[in-house]
């Protein structure tokens, strides 16, 4: 009922992990995907050991999970000694990378590419790191990074992961398409603040972070809604997925699959699980056979 | 934010902080423990009672320095409590090693006449030794300073040759320690749950920081019993550093100092 195909890649189900939770070690990868989940993607990596920001690095205050980790990560060197090859796993892997500058980007993707994840996804958006030039938020930057990780990822599908930190997501989103992308991420986080009244402070040590969970899925949907109209390469719908509706709502939108992170911290790792059974039992409700049938109906 | 409500000298460079709040905890679980500006690390709860409880620091880094020079009246942020606890069986041996003892001490509270080891390097070092004076207290001391000269592992293989009636050891301490307790534990055939230690960012099970083999150490533990532990190949050899890369355990240490 859900089995799911993005680009090449067969998936048991919609669900994906979302990189950034958990996903930092080889083992977790397995526990994952036991979990329930369609795939897991890596917490994102790039050309050098990074410790990340101070903490607190995460806060949540209800239906708002922010966060401002800094990137951190043991570099792709030390990655590609730890993981070996990501083909041969219980579920299909998604190497998310980045680098600093444009020619990094296609020396972290060739390594990633080494270690044959069934897709590579590239995060030009993470809003609490100076790039020098934020490419996630100008067309012929973000043209670049989409060409230079093709060159190096031989005939590993990309994704290419947006923000919703700009004017117009549609324009970024044509331009990744153009430039060669197999597929849309949308999308990271939005940036944002919590204070604290007794310190009078912001929370978050690096003070502006970002935001996930359910306060975002409303502009997630918005974000998939646009890019949907925009582009025919596949998207992966990501941004407060919590419960089964909430995928059943980004996929008539438009996503193909959807991505999955900080609904983790709401209802534990069983949350791929449970999500599929509900848009399951939805669709048994509904006489509806296949996500096919729903995939952007939200559209006229 | 939490107003602390009292300041203990526990021992040299070793403070517990009280607060006069009620916090939902079992023995075992941590808080994370926020000072504006500085850090934020997970401290297990040392004292829990209806309404009040402590957490009990060591000076050692920059977080622990800067939360050691804080007095009565000073607030800090308090998340929390997170992990698992302890199984709470009587009949129960408990080792803390150094300040380990902080993630035993609300266990011991909560036992029945446990027989308590309590070690450390030296006299200076060692905590809770008025706090516990009325238990059946063994204290080894490395230097022989007080108590027993040596390690809280030997004291443990003598208590369990003597003692029939032991069913369970509860530890925490150095994973070396750790590592010698278990091992003395399965040559006694007597299960053993412990309180293990990485390096930890969020507490609740999203950053991915914390993790030993497939398990979270923050939501999963931080008490893992021996069949947990004997499945678990990093123990006592490899630990993550706060970028995620994996290293000895002695590199961790080195550098998480
Ligand atoms: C703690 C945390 C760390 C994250 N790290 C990354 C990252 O390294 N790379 C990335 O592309 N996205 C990262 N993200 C963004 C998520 O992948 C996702 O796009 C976003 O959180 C929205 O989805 P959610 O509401 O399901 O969490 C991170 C999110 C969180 C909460």
């Amino acid at each position: 009922m859900l089995q799911t195909k993005l680009c090449n890649i067969k998936l048991k189900n919609p669900t994906i992990l979302a990189s950034g939770i958990l996903g930092v070690t080889k083992e977790s990868i397995g526990r994952i995907g036991k979990s329930g989940a369609g795939a897991v993607t890596l917490k994102s990596l790039c050309h050098e050991e990074r410790l990340g920001n101070a903490n607190p690095a995460m806060f949540s205050d209800d239906g708002a999970f922010l966060n401002a980790v800094g990137l951190p990560g043991q570099g792709i060197d030390s990655a590609v000694k730890e993981f070996q090859r990501l083909d041969n796993l219980s579920v299909p892997v998604i190497g998310s990378i980045y680098g600093y500058r444009i020619k990094q980007f296609g020396i972290v993707a060739k390594k990633m590419a080494s270690l044959k994840p069934s897709m590579i996804e590239v995060d030009i958006s993470c809003p609490h790191l100076d790039y020098g030039k934020p490419y996630y938020a100008d067309t012929q930057l973000t043209a670049e990074v989409t060409k230079v990780v093709k060159k190096n990822a031989g005939r590993i599908p990309v994704s290419i992961k947006l923000s919703p930190n700009v004017y117009d997501i549609k324009e970024i989103a044509h331009a990744a398409e153009k430039a060669g992308a197999d597929a849309i991420t949308a999308i990271n986080t939005a940036t944002a603040m919590a204070i604290d009244v007794d310190a009078r402070k912001p929370v978050l040590a690096n003070k502006i972070g970002g935001l996930s969970g359910p306060a975002l899925k409303p502009i997630a949907l918005r974000c998939v809604y646009e890019i949907y109209e925009t582009v025919k390469i596949p998207i992966i719908g990501t941004g407060g997925v919590t419960y089964g509706k909430d995928a059943l709502e980004m996929i008539m939108a438009g996503s193909t699959c959807v991505g999955i992170g900080s609904g983790i911290y709401y209802r534990g790792i069983g949350i791929f699980k449970k999500v599929c059974d509900e848009m399951e039992a939805w669709m048994r409700k509904n006489k509806v056979k296949s996500l096919k049938e729903i995939r952007g109906c939200a559209h006229d | 934010m939490m107003e602390i409500g009292r300041v203990v000298q526990e021992a040299r460079g070793i403070k517990s902080f009280f607060f006069k709040n009620y916090i939902n905890c079992k023995p075992g679980q941590f808080v994370m423990v926020w000072l504006p500006g500085v850090d934020e690390k997970p401290m297990a709860v040392s004292y829990w009672k209806k309404n009040e409880f402590a957490f009990t620091s060591s000076a050692i880094g920059n977080f622990t320095k800067a939360l050691n020079m804080l007095k009565k009246g000073d607030k800090v942020g308090i998340r929390g409590p997170y992990g698992n606890s302890f199984s709470l069986k009587q009949n129960a041996c408990v080792v803390g090693g150094g300040v380990g003892m902080a993630s035993v001490s609300a266990l011991i509270d909560a036992l029945k006449n446990p027989v308590v080891i309590n070690g450390a390097r030296s006299k200076e070092h060692l905590i809770y030794r008025k706090r516990y004076k009325n238990k059946n207290m063994i204290v080894t001391t490395d230097d022989g300073s007080y108590g027993r000269k040596g390690f809280t592992t030997a004291a443990l293989d003598e208590v369990l040759l003597k003692n029939k009636t032991i069913r369970i050891v509860y530890v925490c301490g150095p994973e070396i320690m750790i590592k010698n307790v278990l091992e003395i534990c399965n040559k006694h055939r007597i299960e053993c749950e412990a309180s293990l230690e990485r390096y930890m960012s969020c507490g609740f099970g999203i950053c991915g920081k914390c993790m030993i083999n497939d398990r979270i150490l923050c939501i999963d533990g931080p008490i893992f019993n021996s069949r947990q532990i004997s499945k678990l190949s990093e123990f006592g050899k490899f630990a993550r550093l706060k970028s995620g890369k994996k290293v000895t355990i002695k590199e961790y240490h080195s550098v998480n100092a």
